[in-house]
């Protein structure tokens, strides 16, 4: 499959995202933005690592070299996972105490 | 020698520093002492000197190191006793001691602490005055110049928790600062031309000025000489500075400070005379001055402001036989004037102290029977600026006038109507306060005295100089030979004598001129004595009276042609150009400040999602704009 397939894929998903983030209000949804656009950046990631790849073989390359691209996107969802657990429970907590997840409520700290 | 000679202004100085530093713990006897000795112990050295230049001519100049040494701009501190300043040195110093000593008694009634800063600004005076009249060039003579100017006004505003008192210190400041900015320009004009301002060099070469040049400098000269010696147009202020405490005015503005500008004139007195424009100005400017003073002292009611407006006028006399070449004259009527204008100021100073500062001489009257010394001395100090003969004054202004007669006998005629009005209101002055009946409340006459000896012995001793003071100068119409302060002056003018064809009246004529102005004085005296010693009530002036009395509304003149169009410049500087110019870029420079971190702040507004629009925004601004340069973007579409 040629890689452009995986870069647009990749982009659209990522475009999602960010008009997700930009225009809901909701923080549960601009949360699932978000990790909506860390996955197009995985996916970019282990597309070109795969395409790097058999370059690398090609020229003789031995062992683990040109996976690094991989090896990142589980760095990426190790800690998006870890911050999806602090970020919903402060999306929680952010409820209890206002009644809310508006994210345009959270201005408190202005002025 | 110069150790001696550079002791004369030291000692004032240190009695200066003395006394100024340790005011607040000397005691007003020590004070007195200090303040006192140092002048006495100047004066003995001064007649030490005096009589050096008497036996041996003048002393060579003392240098005692470079004061202004730049490029090819020498100028020395160097003092240079000779004739012209020995003479000054013995009146300053002397006349200087007596006001002290009479000041020991006058001001009694101060604190220690401001008895003690009056003695210090005193001591300061007399050493400023000394350096001016010492000093070997024109900027020793500059620099003593404002320091009399900055003692005069420290010691016009002495009792400085007086308003009015302030506004005449600042007046006759700023009024000397006027003409010293013409002195300063002569000096400037000076170097400029010929690199020095030494005495000796500077006249040994003052042929090397073009006319115009000299008449310029001479010009601006007496300027500076306008302001410090009180001359029309710069005369407003003396009448006001009698508001210091009188012996400052006996000492500053009557017998040494205000002579500094005859002084300066006598000594320069070359260049005066191979300028015959300025020559005429001066004298021109000395008979209006001399005239139009007394006019003014005619209807004075103050008994300081008639001696003050009475000063103007016979410092316009000096200026007046200055110019008409008589300089020796000039420099008599210095010295016969500080003698018995002194013992009038003192003499006043006395009544003022018994009457507990009354001045208006229409309370007073009677005085005769309570103040003997004062009483005669004041009277012989009378008849010596009257001009009655044998007294000082007659010789002196006789001089000066002859002088005037020779050059135009127009001057001598106004000259002479001045003289008699000089008797006219002095007599007055004194058969108000001394004759008649005493018109002031019962209260002051309960405490009339005579004042104490520390007032009455300088009194006593001014007014045998004011008798007899007049001998040193008299004219060759009544002995050949026998005008002894011509011989003393004549290495001073001989250099103006080559310039000058001698006049000399006729004897006949001289004879007449003399006892015509006698006759009329001395029945103009005994027209004021009869008008004035039984005088009761006082009417309101009416007419010319009361322009007279309002002296020709000079104040309210200047004050409506100079001081109000300049406070309306000040306001308008002040409210307009400050307020919208100068307050407005200012604030401007603020408001734009606020204003765009105002606008900027907007960007700043809390909400998440506006961030995250701004950032996504400038991230596709940056790949548009970088889309040529950019590794990344170029590859990308190498890829598309």
């Amino acid at each position: 499959m040629p890689i452009h397939y995986y870069i647009i894929l990749a982009a659209t998903l990522f475009c999602i995202g960010v008009i997700g983030v930009l225009t809901r209000r909701n923080a549960i949804i601009v949360f699932m933005c978000v990790e909506l656009m860390l996955n197009a950046v995985n996916l970019m990631l282990v597309a070109f690592s795969k395409l790097h790849y058999g370059t690398y073989l090609k020229n003789g390359a031995m062992g683990a070299s040109g996976i690094d691209g991989q090896m990142f996107v589980f760095f990426i969802m190790v800690v998006a996972a870890a911050e999806v657990s602090v970020g919903l429970a402060i999306i929680v907590m952010m409820y209890r105490n206002v009644h809310s997840v508006d994210i345009n409520f959270l201005n408190r700290l202005k002025n | 020698m110069n150790n001696l000679i550079l002791l004369v202004p030291l000692l004032p100085f240190i009695g200066f520093l003395v006394n100024g530093l340790f005011r607040k713990s000397l005691s007003k006897t020590m004070t007195g002492v200090i303040g006192s000795g140092v002048i006495l112990a100047a004066f003995a050295i001064s007649i030490y000197l005096f009589l050096q230049v008497r036996s041996g001519g003048a002393i060579p100049t003392s240098v005692y190191f470079d004061f202004i040494n730049i490029d090819k701009l020498n100028v020395q501190f160097a003092f240079q006793v000779d004739q012209l300043s020995s003479l000054f040195l013995l009146i300053i110093t002397g006349i200087g001691f007596l006001i002290h000593l009479y000041s020991t008694a006058y001001m009694h009634e101060e604190k220690p602490e401001h008895f003690a800063r009056y003695f210090a600004y005193l001591n300061l005076f007399v050493f400023s005055m000394l350096l001016l009249v010492m000093g070997a060039n024109f900027v020793i003579m500059f620099i003593g110049w404002e320091g009399v100017g900055l003692c005069s006004y420290l010691l016009i505003g002495f009792w400085f928790k007086n308003t009015n008192y302030n506004y005449a210190a600042k007046k006759a400041f700023v009024m000397n600062r006027i003409g010293d900015l013409g002195f300063l320009l002569a000096i400037f004009w000076i170097i400029a031309k010929l690199g020095t301002s030494n005495y000796a060099d500077v006249f040994a070469s003052v042929k090397s000025f073009t006319p115009a040049e000299l008449t310029g400098i001479t010009m601006l000269l007496f300027v500076g000489a306008m302001g410090k010696s009180a001359q029309i147009p710069l005369y407003t202020w003396l009448p006001d500075a009698m508001a210091g405490p009188t012996p400052v005015s006996a000492l500053i503005h009557a017998a040494t400070m205000v002579t500094a500008g005859i002084y300066m004139i006598a000594r320069s007195n070359i260049m005066y005379t191979i300028a015959p424009f300025t020559s005429h100005f001066v004298a021109i400017i000395g008979l209006a001055t001399a005239i139009f003073a007394a006019t003014i002292a005619l209807k004075q009611n103050d008994i300081k402001k008639v001696l003050a407006y009475s000063t103007v006028s016979q410092l316009g006399y000096m200026f007046l036989g200055l110019g008409v070449g008589a300089y020796t004259g000039a420099v008599f009527h210095v010295m016969t004037h500080a003698f018995f204008k002194a013992l009038l100021f003192l003499g006043a100073g006395s009544v003022i102290h018994a009457m507990h500062h009354e001045q208006d001489i229409r309370n007073m009257g009677g005085l005769k029977k309570y103040m003997p010394i004062t009483h005669i001395t004041f009277l012989l100090g009378c008849l010596a600026i009257a001009g009655v003969p044998p007294f000082s004054g007659f010789f002196s202004k006789d001089e000066i006038l002859v002088g005037a007669y020779n050059e135009n006998p127009l001057y001598y005629y106004i000259g002479l109507a001045g003289a008699l009005m000089t008797a006219f209101y002095m007599f007055r002055l004194y058969a108000l306060t001394f004759l008649g009946k005493f018109r002031g409340t019962h209260e002051q006459q309960h405490h009339l005295h005579e004042s104490p000896s520390a007032i009455t012995f300088p009194l006593i001793v001014l007014a045998i100089l004011s008798v007899f003071g007049g001998l040193l100068g008299i004219p060759a119409l009544f002995a050949e030979n026998a005008h002894s302060l011509e011989k003393w002056l004549d290495p001073i003018f001989a250099g103006s004598h080559e310039y000058t064809t001698a006049h000399h009246l006729e004897h006949s004529t001289e004879w007449m001129m003399m006892g015509v102005s006698t006759l009329l004085i001395v029945v103009i005296i005994v027209f004021a004595w009869r008008s004035f010693s039984r005088k009761e009530r006082f009417e309101e002036n009416k007419g010319f009276g009361k322009v007279l009395e309002n002296k020709w509304y000079v104040d309210e003149l200047y004050d409506n042609i100079i001081v109000k169009p300049l406070n309306g410049l000040a306001g308008f500087f002040k409210d307009v150009f400050e307020k919208n110019i100068v307050d407005g870029a200012v604030n401007g420079v603020g408001r734009l400040v606020q204003y765009s971190s105002r606008q900027v702040r907007l960007l700043q507004n809390g909400q998440v999602g506006s961030y995250i629009l701004v950032m996504v925004l400038s991230l596709i601004v940056i790949v548009l704009l970088f889309r040529e340069q950019t590794v990344i973007v170029s590859a990308l579409r190498k890829i598309f």
